[in-house]
């Protein structure tokens, strides 16, 4: 097994291009070494991408953060700005393993690794988040709902890996929210997870929605019809529960130790009503701080 | 009480009350170390990183030993060829079921480390590896060729004990039936206990409450896997350092295995990462000690967490019927229960104690409880804390509750109308001596936990519960050194802060302060046979050898005294750590200290030291009860505790730190057993959780703190009247917590764990039902 330490993305991916054998990126190495100390992987090569500035910074661009694939989920959770502007992506990150785990684990690593219960990614996709790919034929932005295909398995070609990834400014009135169910109160994995991001006008009535849905199905979801109950809506009741039974609909569990179909399926609705609430609170209140968290 | 999970498996039944010591009340009424809190002296090393455990002994030129494992529940092994891994570079031995020969007196230990017909289990070992790293080993192990015929598998009880089931062993015929039965079948054992007619007495009842329960298999849940390193010398003679509850038994079953003499075989525990009952057995000891001696070099063995999963000894799931009556005003008048349990692939289901436990805490005229022992394509079982009390307990304690509710009666007020005391004759059979259910039951009532309001969503439930305690047979040594300290050797892992224990009551007795003694757990070559850590007997066993050790110290001392003031050694006592004159008459010295009286031990007849061994007896139950407020999410199903209180009788309590601890560590093993811990199994007989992600054992943000009182009703077979606290604490709270789920849910939980999704289905079940 080869161990290498590149200074630059393109130097990184010209690396994994050019191996050919078993190749991974090393980011906080949280998924990636549990995997090889169970024998699940045994890679010829492993690239090291914490020394690399561009992946390892978070950047102010266009009101917006671009937030470096190596960065840590403890390190995006001490950025007062990241955290006021996108609470519920932040609050996702920071649910991943342990405090140990956090100065570790980033969120490109959570996204890259595929597992359908990554609990940052709901948040990501509710945030329609976008990433950077640097590759042999260069450089691509893509949607975060795009990447993960199946446990394990992603979009990404040979020789690419995600450099960035970019969460856009606001309006005023925009909050979002993820809330996970686990039996526990932590140390564990969603059973079902959910992200919600509103944009609501100065008369508290919602402009756009996105509910981005985790642990029912073989990838992350975006329930569209999930979004489309609330928009248009005050999140009154109705509209809530319009929206809960859009996102039980769009569930596609297994049975397994971790949950029963009938279970995932009636819990998800009830957390996006539960997100919803919340990004909504969050909303008013930054718009009554005058779009400051 | 306590079982050896080795030898044969019948409890160890110490029926007759014939206690080895009696109480000192006067002693007692003057304790001047006894029940303070000094720091463990494990303490440090442990918090630090110091300590070690069975992992970190390294000797030279070790190598490292793999286990293969059966990826199959149940299949014959029809042949093993190891020749490719054996050609491979760096391997030094490969061992299998070739290399033990058959063993009577341990049987199933034998079958159990390594598998010889069948494979019996998924995980159960079929082959190990010694090689010059875990490189080289790993590989090896892929290089072992295994041919198994697959046949088919069974891992629930109820679907074991069915006429068609798949068989395990052709020589287990049901014992405890009559007829005895012609095939064999996976029920190894019935046993009955119990007195009275119950018939009659449901016949007086006004209210009679029939309910079926089922329990999940839970692991103890260790945070140090089973880990050793053995090395057999060129002349035969071995050692093996391993993280045990008990050396003495390890020295015994491996020497057997082995086939040598118990003298050659010296084992040193290690500090103990918890042990709970699952380290009362072996498991890779025997394997690392075949691989030592056919590879000439020491070899270490560690299991991963997922082996510890799959093949140490989880305990029992099990299937229950419970049947009571009672008048209106309270008077239980019968009580029936059947326990079928599941202990693996191997007899010893703790059924008869789950039998024998589940109506103690009643004086009841009429009773009968029916216990079966079965197996199933499961690992083998151990001990886990109280074996197989908490879930007979947690079906007759929430039948109790809900008689109760039943009759209008507060749940403690009908505990406290039918409680057993002093003279009442228990459910198993024997009078109790002095025990304090009631005293227990008075003091959750008075508490202020009880009283306290409830929010929306929440409920309370109450529930009691009793372990046996165990004595068995004990061995210490003390040393009074030159400069007046002391050390002391036990032959009892320290799983609980026993070693603070024992240098309290070495301090108490020899009227020395706390630091200045220091106990050991001393190897299997340096005491006398001692019983394992188990049946909760370390602070009564052991801390009542080194108490009679202390007086044959003193006496000793007296008699140096004696011998410097040229008077009789009658004519001297023993006070506050000195030698005096026992009277006037006896003459005029200056009191003598412990530390004078060692520094010039020298001259007046050598070193000072006392010892004692004997096999404890008198060890004296101890009771439970535990109140706690659980809150349920109806929309989820999420169970959060939200205020727990444990109410134990401790008779003593030596140092009350570590006896509230072992009551907050019951009710935290039993929160996680109530809630969420569960053995999965898939339809293909494999374990489908054999991790800590997916084995849900509570996190410390899960649980509140766990409040404690402790009783005290002295024991009367102990000097000091300690009575073991270590298993009682994980008796009452499966009952308790799923009597507040009831509560909270507003339906009756008689399935564990109670998991989010089995709640959440009961409440919608509930809601279609009343609609």
């Amino acid at each position: 097994m080869r161990y290498e330490s590149p200074q630059t993305v393109e130097a990184a991916s010209a690396l994994l291009a050019g191996e050919e054998g078993l190749a991974r990126v090393l980011a906080g190495g949280t998924d990636l070494l549990v995997q090889m100390r169970s024998g699940m992987v045994e890679p010829d090569l492993i690239v090291d991408v914490k020394n690399i500035p561009a992946m390892t910074s978070i950047t102010e661009e266009n009101g917006g953060y671009r937030i470096g694939a190596a960065v840590p989920s403890a390190e995006m959770n001490e950025h007062e700005g990241l955290c006021a502007l996108w609470p519920g992506v932040m609050e996702g990150a920071d649910l991943i393993g342990s405090t140990q785990v956090q100065g570790r684990a980033t969120m490109v690593g959570n996204l890259c690794n595929c597992g359908p219960a990554a609990d940052s990614v709901p948040g990501m996709v509710a945030a329609n988040a976008i990433a950077t790919i640097i590759g042999p034929n260069g450089r691509r932005d893509v949607p975060v709902i795009d990447i993960p295909v199946a446990p394990g398995k992603s979009t990404l070609a040979k020789g690419e890996l995600v450099e960035s990834v970019f969460l856009p400014a606001r309006p005023k009135r925009a909050g979002d929210a993820y809330l996970r169910f686990i039996p526990r109160t932590e140390m564990d994995i969603a059973v079902v997870g959910v992200g919600v991001s509103l944009e609501l006008d100065d008369d508290g009535i919602c402009t756009d929605a996105r509910v981005g849905l985790g642990a029912v199905a073989i990838k992350v979801l975006l329930v569209e019809d999930a979004a489309k109950a609330l928009i248009g809506s005050k999140l009154d009741d109705a509209s809530l529960k319009k929206m809960a039974a859009a996102t039980s609909a769009a569930c596609k569990p297994i049975n397994d130790k971790r949950g029963t179909i009938e279970f995932r399926t009636k819990v998800a609705g009830v957390l996006a009503t539960r997100a919803a609430k919340i990004a909504l609170e969050r909303a008013n209140t930054r718009a009554s701080n005058g779009g400051e968290k | 009480m306590a079982r050896n999970p080795d030898a044969d498996n019948a409890p160890v039944k110490k029926e007759i009350e014939s206690p080895t010591s009696k109480y000192d009340a006067e002693k007692a009424a003057s304790f001047k170390v006894v029940g303070s809190r000094p720091a463990r002296p494990d303490g440090m090393d442990k918090v630090t990183g110091k300590a070690r455990f069975g992992a970190d002994m390294v000797m030279p030129g070790q190598l490292v030993g793999l286990i293969l494992r059966s990826p199959h529940p149940h299949a014959v092994i029809k042949s093993i060829d190891s020749s490719e891994a054996e050609a491979l570079s760096g391997v030094k031995a490969v061992i299998t079921r070739d290399d033990f020969t058959p063993n009577d007196d341990h049987a199933d230990v034998l079958y159990n480390i390594m598998a010889r017909e069948k494979a019996l289990y998924e995980g159960h070992a079929v082959a190990a590896v010694a090689a010059t790293s875990r490189a080289v080993a790993r590989k090896a192990l892929k290089l072992i060729k295994v041919d198994y015929d697959i046949l088919p598998h069974v891992t629930d009880v109820d679907e074991a004990m069915s006429p068609d089931a798949p068989v395990l062993h052709d020589n287990i015929i049901t014992r405890g039936v009559s007829p005895t039965p012609t095939k064999p079948s996976n029920v190894v054992a019935r046993s009955e206990f119990g007195h009275g007619d119950i018939e009659a007495g449901f016949a007086q009842a006004d209210e009679i409450i029939e309910r079926s329960f089922k329990t999940a298999a839970t692991h103890q849940g260790y945070i140090e896997p089973h880990a050793c390193v053995a090395n057999v010398g060129t002349d035969g003679m071995s050692e093996l350092w391993c993280c045990t509850q008990g050396h003495f038994h390890v020295r015994q079953v491996c020497a057997s295995l082995l086939g040598i003499d118990v003298s050659r075989l010296r084992v040193t525990a290690s500090e103990i990462g918890g042990g709970f009952g699952g380290k009362t057995t072996v498991f890779i000891e025997p394997v690392a000690l075949a691989l030592s001696r056919k590879a000439g070099r020491p070899v270490k063995i560690a299991m991963t967490r997922d082996e510890v999963f799959k093949a140490s000894g989880p305990t029992a799931s099990s299937s229950m019927d419970v049947k009571i009556g009672v008048t209106k005003d309270g008077r239980i008048t019968a009580g029936y229960g059947v326990f079928r349990y599941q202990g693996g692939a191997f007899a010893g289901a703790p059924a008869d104690f789950g039998a024998m436990s589940a109506f103690a805490c009643y004086a009841l005229d009429n009773v009968k409880t029916e216990a079966y022992d079965v197996v199933t394509n499961r690992p083998k079982g151990a001990a886990y804390r109280a074996p197989g009390a908490p879930m007979s307990v947690y079906a007759v304690e929430s039948v109790v509750d809900e008689l109760a509710a039943r009759i209008g009666m507060d749940p403690i007020d009908l505990r406290l109308k039918n409680a057993a005391k002093e003279g009442s004759k228990s459910s198993y059979g024997p009078k109790f001596g002095s025990c304090g259910l009631v005293e227990t039951l008075e003091a959750a009532k008075a508490h202020p936990h009880y009283s306290a309001p409830l929010g929306p969503n929440q409920g309370r439930g109450v529930a009691s519960g009793f372990w046996f305690n165990f004595g068995g047979e004990t061995c210490s040594n003390l040393n009074i050194n030159a400069d007046g300290t002391v050390t002391i050797a036990v032959g009892t892992p320290d799983i609980g802060g026993s070693r603070a224990s024992m240098c309290i009551m070495a301090a108490e007795e020899l009227g020395i302060s706390y630091d200045k003694v220091r106990a050991i757990v001393a190897d299997t070559s340096a005491l006398g046979y001692n019983d394992t850590t188990e049946g909760s007997r370390v602070t009564f066993s052991s801390g009542m050898a080194v108490i009679k050790a202390s007086q044959q110290a003193v006496t000793e001392m007296c008699k140096r005294a004696a011998m410097m003031w040229d008077i009789p050694a009658e004519a001297v006592t023993w006070e506050d750590g000195y030698a005096k004159p026992s009277g006037p008459n006896a003459g005029d010295f200056e009191p003598l200290s412990l530390a004078e009286i060692a520094a010039t031990a020298g001259k007046t007849g050598g070193p000072i030291a006392g010892h004692h061994e004997y096999n404890a007896d008198g060890a004296g139950v101890s009771f439970g009860t535990h109140i706690v407020d659980t809150e349920v999410d109806p929309e989820t199903g999420k169970v959060d505790i939200i205020r727990y209180t444990v109410v134990q009788d401790a008779g003593k309590a030596i140092h009350p730190d570590y006896v509230e601890g072992q009551f907050q560590g019951g009710a935290a093993q039993g929160i996680g057993w109530a809630l969420n811990e569960e053995y999965i199994y898939g339809d293909d007989g494999k374990l489908q959780n054999a991790g800590f992600l997916d084995y849900r054992m509570p996190v410390a943000s899960d649980l509140p703190m766990i409040d404690t009182v402790i009783v005290e009703v002295p024991n009367p077979g102990h000097p000091y009247g300690v009575r073991g606290v270590g298993e009682t604490g994980i008796v009452p709270p499966l009952a308790a917590i799923a009597n507040g789920v009831s509560a909270a849910a507003g339906v009756r939980m008689t399935e564990l764990p109670m998991s989010p999704p089995r709640v959440l289905k009961a409440i919608d079940d509930a809601k279609v039902a009343a609609e």
